[in-house]
């Protein structure tokens, strides 16, 4: 049966696809791929449906040994990889042969690397889906971080791969420092207009204290009209910029609570999670306001060029409706 | 009646009310009783809480305005639909000693016997208004407000699945091992989450829970028998 083994973890590594959905309502985060967007690249690229299991890598990347011959492609951001110590890009197909080493040196910026195998990881599917959500121990490998010596299964690889690349006009720009485009939530109106001018022009920093739950944000206070930070708890979404009584910012990611007592001052745009997830700790982002129409139609408009890459069929495989 | 706010380009939240009330509360498990009857179009999820319904959609299948149209539509036949009977679920829970350290605090800080502390948690219902902070986790309503007693000054780093505790006003139970400042009166053998379970989650919202007190004997022996279930 095809298989990798891992023979180091990286900083990081858990199996992830895009997602648990139907559980929120009992308290269940949906995890999943924090960059569900370069997921479904890395997928594309070696044939899966857009929504298989992959790695998400963090920081530092796994060294990963294929005991079976197939394809790869690993795409994100935050590292460089290297097959048998030659380099490989990222946004590319590749095959590999039994005994190879895939391993991954840490890069300048960036965080997260979503690395696909024809046929995806075959672990159980766990209330839908293969995602690994850390702090109950579900779903993914033994619902735990990836560690040295485990051997994970791959599905049955696909017949043929539509694309080798992913074109141009859909990779992403990490590296350029646009603003994070936030949609004014449910409790903007609380923000005095001293605090939406620096929650809008001001930058922050992401705390140290930032995992796959949330970032913590540092910068300008952001100041309220006289009202209450609180609100009676309440769902909340994935990109949610939350605001506790410090005046610091919040923002939700893929292992979030479901619910939530503070304020929900924006949400970033769907579109932009992907540029989200790849912050890492001590990097400086700012913000710009965007309408829900403008964000939604750029969310379609590369969805539809991600659906056209490989002109899949409806993708019904578990965990990979796209997030919502 | 339903406010309705757009939260970020895929969710929208329809409110009920501003208040945490068994009316307002009722209003939104009936909107998610209808929309699980009759799923909407491009609806991925729901989550309700106390006075909102948060409602998760794809933006490649739908929009808030077609959504907030389409609930509009079931809003005045709310009135009409009959929320099935709640289910009684029992929590039995083994009180003091070293499953519930903080029985004797508790007691202490509302002039309490620690017995009567028992008497008063077992003694009423306790609605589920809705589930949030970890898997399976119920934020009750209905505790005696005798029993209301601050949260520890510092939160414990790990508290054990199944601990019963009071913060505040409130009460409630552990589902997994997770850190928190609750007052811990007692545990439970019951998983409140177990995703090896058909049904995953013991508790719906809109059940009612009541606590039963067992001795250590039983709860040991309750434990034992949930575990060889599996």
């Amino acid at each position: 049966m095809a298989s990798i083994v891992i023979e180091k973890p990286g900083f990081l590594s858990t199996v992830q696809d895009l997602g648990r959905f139907g559980f929120q309502r009992y308290g269940m985060p949906v995890a999943g791929a924090m960059d569900a967007f370069s997921l479904q690249l890395a997928n594309s690229l070696v044939g899966n449906p857009h929504g298989a299991a992959g790695i998400e890598a963090t920081l530092l990347g796994p060294d990963i040994r294929f005991i079976s011959g197939g394809m790869a492609a690993f795409c994100g951001s935050g590292m460089r990889g290297f097959l048998n110590n030659k380099h490989v890009d990222a946004y590319k197909s590749f095959s590999v042969s039994a005994g190879d080493l895939l391993r991954f040196e840490m890069d300048r910026c960036g965080c997260r690397m979503y690395i696909a195998f024809a046929g995806g990881l075959d672990v159980p599917v766990v209330m839908g889906s293969k995602s690994t959500y850390l702090r109950s121990g579900t779903g993914g490998f033994h619902g735990r971080a990836l560690k040295e010596g485990d051997e994970i299964p791959l599905g049955q690889a696909p017949e043929k791969c539509p694309i080798k690349e992913i074109p141009a006009s859909l990779l992403p720009d990490y590296a350029k420092k646009d603003p994070i485009r936030i949609i004014p939530g449910p409790e903007i109106r609380r923000l005095s207009k001293e605090g939406l001018i620096s929650l809008l022009t001001t930058p922050y920093r992401v705390g140290d204290q930032s995992d796959r739950m949330g970032y913590r944000l540092e910068g300008e206070k952001i100041n309220l009209n006289n009202e209450s930070h609180d609100i009676i708890s309440s769902g909340v979404c994935t990109g949610t910029l939350q605001l506790p009584g410090n005046g610091q910012p919040i923002m939700l990611m893929a292992d979030h609570q479901t619910t939530g007592g503070y304020m929900r001052m924006a949400v970033v745009a769907s579109v932009d999670l992907t540029r989200a997830a790849q912050l890492r700790a001590g990097d400086s982002i700012c913000f710009a306001e965007i309408s829900i129409n403008k964000a939604q139609t750029l969310f379609r408009a590369r969805n539809r060029e991600l659906a056209c890459l490989t002109n899949n069929k409806p993708d019904t495989s578990p965990g990979s409706r796209p997030p919502s | 009646m339903f406010g309705y706010f757009p939260c970020g380009d895929a969710t929208l939240i329809v409110k009920a009310g501003r208040d945490i009330s068994p009316a307002t509360n009722q209003l939104v498990r009936k909107l998610l009783y209808c929309l699980d009857e009759r799923p909407l179009p491009g609806v991925s999820e729901v989550i309700p809480s106390y006075n909102e319904l948060l409602v998760c959609y794809d933006p490649l299948q739908t929009d808030c305005q077609q959504l907030k149209n389409q609930i509009q539509l079931i809003e005045p036949d709310l009135d009409m639909v009959e929320l099935p009977l709640p289910a009684r679920v029992v929590i039995y829970v083994c009180y003091g000693g070293e499953l519930g350290p903080d029985l004797s605090e508790v007691a202490r800080y509302n002039g309490l016997r620690e017995e009567e502390v028992v008497d008063l948690h077992t003694s009423v219902d306790y609605p589920v208004y809705m589930l949030g902070f970890t898997p399976g986790f119920c934020y009750l309503g209905g505790m005696d407000k005798r029993l209301s007693t601050p949260r520890k000054t510092t939160p414990r780093i790990k508290i054990p699945a199944g601990s019963v505790g009071i913060a505040e006003a409130q009460t409630g139970i552990y589902p997994i091992e997770s850190p928190g400042g609750w007052q811990l009166i007692g545990r439970t053998p019951a998983e409140l989450f177990n995703p090896k379970r058909e049904n995953v989650f013991l508790v719906n919202p809109g059940d009612i829970i009541r606590f039963k007190s067992i001795t250590l004997d039983v709860f040991f022996e309750m434990k034992r028998q949930v575990q060889s279930q599996l």
